[in-house]
């Protein structure tokens, strides 16, 4: 940036719709799987996606399988067989063998482009197998990467059910979930615990994580008096939550933005529009948010930020002052950059592949003040960037880091570039205040690497001008 | 409709797109979705590649569907010819976009009028054909496109090299082994007094190909890669070839001797009988293993192999012919060409599987109960569940078959290797029989636990004192063949009787 150049005062957006890299959003098979234990995943599409789960996505089948291929051949592509009939056969077959609590049915490019009606077959086929089907359209011509999530969550709302089980004795359960908790325990033990809450209207969060950060995000809200009545997915898809008119909802991802709609639509729930729970600073104004929707007054806070900001220090001492370039990925992108920007990191580019800027609105405008009280300046926000001219970006610039998709990852290293792949803040634990150290640990990796390996002369591996 | 867990052989566009990107310059414009261009993952992850895959995709979205995709097709055709310079560009659909059937090659013809550099569209049905059949057509196409271009501009040479000369084909990118088997054949070729003529694709520049007609043969290593290229080449040129694999011992001196005929008949004169024998006998150490006390002992055990046809072929006859081992089953996923690989192993083993369906071949597997296996990273993981060793042998690739260190599994350092992943598998070799002699040495473990939730069976106190005296390596399998044995009787109860029972009956 040269000095005639004027600080943007606000953020800036382009959309070079470009030829980017990303994973195909049907990649949330390898974590929604596992998070949802009774469930299976039917990927019906071709050889292609297979293959991609099978080999990109390293997602090994085991013993008992609960996610399949319906691979799509000639004779359905052609319409000579009967899509019911083949997915009658096949998920009757997955009954038989597995006995999930749900099919959930991921459609992907190819059912899009031969129209294949899987919403329509699907509450038929329902009722004959007789096992739920959950239809969710992970496609790569409208999604990309972790936008699948959104989709099968999306899909998944509507299967929420609007009341809570009626229990004669406990009016308090609201639903599976707290019953599953308060299993064994006492009544007056439950009416003690129920008191500990303040009154506020019912609150679901979504976005699928790791149960351990569940139980965090879950304990963090409770410090602050805030009960959190279910989760969106559940661990378990028969103890999905209650959902009812006016059931409070907030995200803890930012690609949920279809989620976010359906649930305001179709459900009639209240968003509360956040930051997203990552790292110490949007860990804060995330549950800010929520205690002010709710007239809460949040208790201990600031300090609880702090405590965790003295902890990273350590890692802050080694990327204060560093430049990052997001080349765009899993759409964490926007949280990510605004944490190492209060970490003292300057942002020279966020690729990303899809922007909801109402749905990112009010982690959008926490970027924006971090920029402003950190005195850096605001980054460049380039949705479905082309990565051929953000190659020549990262050459002309040479960022400290550059946080990638695995294409690109290696040839980088081997012109001098440190590089970390975007996909591992995907599968890592990094919401939450206590999860910020793990953020860092990602972060400050290569340029640990580089300490140990600094004095060796081995920064670039290529014989020619690195030509990017 | 297929039900599938597990694909041992990719998708069409990842075969043509593994061919396009082994050659130096050459670029592919993948016409695809997001997210199918997973190809430039695999080959800068798995194979380590340092530099940026030549791989573009042209990215089909809702808006492109909508409207057609001629103009950004052809957009990025030009665009990265001029970018990048490439002398060749490669267009491929990938299965989604395949069914859209546009007509690419019309996007071809108009970008060739702006672009400086060739530009094909890869002939390939992507429903009809996997990876190899497609990797192997598309190499084919090449060679027969920059041919016929050579021959129009009166390029094509007439003469043949003047020392014997050879075109290895078939090498590529996210092939298994195969830059190791490469560098060992060119180093078998060096010893043999043959110049290389060119390698074909890995590396090759497609300037290469018109001169691929003066080597004085083709040598086809991989039964999956190659040999479309050089039926056309023995087509158009009367350029012989040769597709014995040389790998083992005795297919490497049949594959040399074959290259011997075909040299001798073009009027060299050439005698490798020394060299097979002095290779045979001294530099490879595998014969000598066969000779050798610890190959005794694997006398007779029982293997499983399965793979693609090049390599499962290969190793059948090896464990079978060299090892004295038994090869309960040979299997192929290379359904396309099964009847070649029924009659190469026919003779070296009990049963012939040929299917790409990984249940299959694991419920094989559970019923043969083989010492040991030798199959691709899925029967790895079978073997694992099982408890039965097993040699990784064949694609799908998987980044441990990119081992940095040198390991070939052609020639005769590969015949090293091999013996190597053989005796490795094996559980304990020598030390297996000492144990048999000497009784074991970890009999202080419990088993005790799960075996009654696993079966409905109940074990007696002496019974499963007696199965802990078993050596922990082959107790599964004698636990398992008891219980088979009590369940066959109506037994409830398995002593320490019946247990020995049970170990005469099936004569162990």
């Amino acid at each position: 940036m040269t000095l005639a150049t004027p600080q943007p005062q606000a953020l800036n957006f382009d959309c070079e719709t470009g030829n980017y890299h990303t994973f195909c959003p049907i990649s949330c098979v390898a974590w929604l799987y596992q998070k949802i234990e009774d469930s299976f995943f039917l990927v019906i599409g071709t050889k292609t996606c297979g293959y991609f789960l099978q080999n990109a996505m390293g997602v090994m089948i085991f013993a008992e399988p609960r996610y399949a291929m319906a691979e799509l051949e000639e004779g359905d592509i052609s319409a000579q067989l009967n899509d019911y009939e083949e997915l009658k056969r096949l998920c009757t077959q997955i009954k038989r063998d597995r006995n999930p609590s749900v099919i959930v049915w991921i459609g992907t490019c190819t059912t899009e482009i031969i129209k294949m009606d899987l919403e329509g077959l699907a509450p038929k086929l329902e009722q004959e197998v007789g096992i739920p089907i959950v239809v969710a359209r992970a496609n790569g011509l409208d999604y990309a990467f972790t936008q699948g999530e959104d989709t099968v969550l999306a899909a998944m709302a509507h299967r929420c059910p609007s009341k809570a089980p009626v229990a004669d004795t406990e009016k308090e359960e609201r639903n599976a979930i707290s019953r599953l908790l308060n299993f064994g325990r006492k009544q007056e033990d439950v009416k003690a615990e129920e008191s500990e809450y303040a009154d506020h209207p019912p609150l679901v969060l979504f976005g699928s994580l790791p149960d351990p950060v569940v139980t965090q995000l879950t304990l963090e809200l409770k410090k602050q008096g805030i009960k959190v009545s279910g989760w969106l997915p559940a661990k378990r898809f028969t103890e999905l939550p209650v959902i009812e008119e006016g059931t409070y909802v907030v995200g803890v991802n930012p690609f949920l933005s279809h989620t976010a709609t359906t649930l305001m639509r179709r459900r009639k729930c209240t968003l509360i529009n956040a930051p997203f729970p990552i790292g110490p600073d949007g860990t804060r104004a995330w549950i800010e948010k929520i205690c002010s929707v709710f007239n809460i007054q949040p208790k201990g806070l600031a300090e609880r930020e702090q405590q965790v900001w003295a902890s990273l220090e350590d890692y802050l001492q080694l990327i204060r002052g560093k430049s990052v370039f997001f080349m765009g990925d899993n759409l964490l992108e926007i949280s990510l950059a605004r944490f190492l920007v209060r970490c003292g990191m300057t942002v020279s580019e966020i690729g990303i592949p899809y922007m909801d800027k109402r749905y990112q609105k009010a982690e959008l405008a926490l970027l924006e003040q971090t920029c402003h009280e950190m005195g850096v300046p605001l980054p460049n926000i380039v949705e479905k960037p082309d990565n051929y001219n953000q190659l020549q970006r990262i050459n002309d610039s040479h960022p400290d880091l550059v946080i990638t998709g695995m294409a690109h990852a290696n040839p980088l290293e081997a012109r001098g570039i440190n590089t970390k792949w975007s996909v591992e803040f995907t599968f890592a634990q990094i919401h939450g205040f206590t999860n910020a150290r793990d953020i860092l640990e990602l972060v400050t990796r290569p340029l640990r690497r580089n300490n140990s390996l600094k004095d060796l002369g081995w920064s670039k591996l290529v014989k020619d001008e690195a030509k990017v | 409709m297929k039900l599938a867990y597990w694909m041992y052989a990719g998708p069409a566009h990842i075969g043509t797109l593994r061919v396009a990107s082994s050659f130096k310059n050459v670029h592919a414009i993948m016409h695809a979705p997001l997210g199918d261009d997973y190809f430039n993952v695999m080959r800068s992850m798995l194979e380590r590649e340092r530099n940026f895959t030549p791989v573009t995709t042209s990215v089909v979205d809702r808006n492109v569907l909508a409207r057609g995709s001629q103009e950004k097709v052809v957009d990025n055709i030009t665009r990265k010819d001029a970018e990048e310079h490439p002398d060749l560009i490669v267009l491929t659909p990938t299965c989604t976009s395949s069914i859209l059937q546009e007509d690419l090659q019309n996007f071809v013809e108009r970008a060739q009028l702006d672009a400086k550099g060739d530009v094909i569209l890869a002939d390939v049905n992507h429903y009809r054909v996997n990876e190899l059949q497609a990797g192997d057509r598309t190499l084919q196409q090449i060679v027969q496109f920059y041919t016929d271009k050579a021959r129009k501009r009166g390029e094509l040479p007439t003469e043949k090299t003047a020392t014997p000369s050879v075109n290895i084909l078939g090498i590529s990118t996210l092939g298994f082994h195969n830059q190791h088997d490469c560098t060992e054949l060119k180093r078998l070729m060096a010893d043999l007094g043959i110049t290389v003529n060119a390698v074909l694709p890995e590396g090759a520049s497609v300037h290469e190909i018109k001169n691929l007609s003066r080597a004085w043969f083709n040598l086809v290593p991989y039964r999956e890669l190659g040999l479309m290229s050089a039926t056309y080449l023995q087509e158009q040129f009367n350029q012989p070839y040769v597709d014995i694999t040389p790998m083992g011992v005795v297919e490497t001196a049949r594959c040399l001797r074959q290259i011997q005929k075909v040299l001798n008949e073009q009027g060299a004169a050439v005698d490798y009988e020394a060299f097979i024998e002095e290779q045979t006998l001294h530099v490879s150490q595998a014969a000598w293993f066969s000779r050798s006390i610890d190959c005794q002992n694997l006398t007779g055990k029982k293997a499983v192999v399965f793979g693609d046809n090049t390599h499962a072929a290969a190793m059948t006859k090896i464990l079978a012919r060299e090892m004295g081992i038994r090869v309960v089953l040979a299997g192929t996923y290379c359904k396309a060409d099964a009847d070649w690989f029924r009659e190469q192993v026919v003779d070296f083993c009990d049963e012939v599987l040929v299917s790409d369906d990984n249940g299959a071949i694991g419920d094989a597997i559970a019923r043969l109960e083989p010492a040991a296996i030798f199959g691709t990273q899925m029967e790895r993981h079978v073997g694992k569940r099982l408890d039965i060793p097993c040699g990784v042998i064949a694609a799908p690739i998987h980044i441990q078959n990119f081992p940095i260190g040198y390991k070939p599994f052609m020639g005769y350092e590969g015949t090293n290797q091999i013996t190597d992943l053989v005796y490795n598998s094996f559980t304990l070799g020598m030390e297996d029989h000492l144990l048999e002699i000497f009784g074991g040495h970890d009999t202080k473990e419990s088993i005790t636990k799960g075996i009654s939730a696993e079966s409905d069976l109940g074990w007696s106190k002496d019974g499963l004192t007696e199965l802990n005296k078993i050596p922990g390596f082959v107790r599964g399998k004698v636990k398992r063949n008891t219980e088979k044995f009590a369940r066959d009787r109506g037994i409830e109860q398995i002593t320490a009787e019946v247990l020995y029972a049970a170990k005469e009956a099936v004569g162990a």
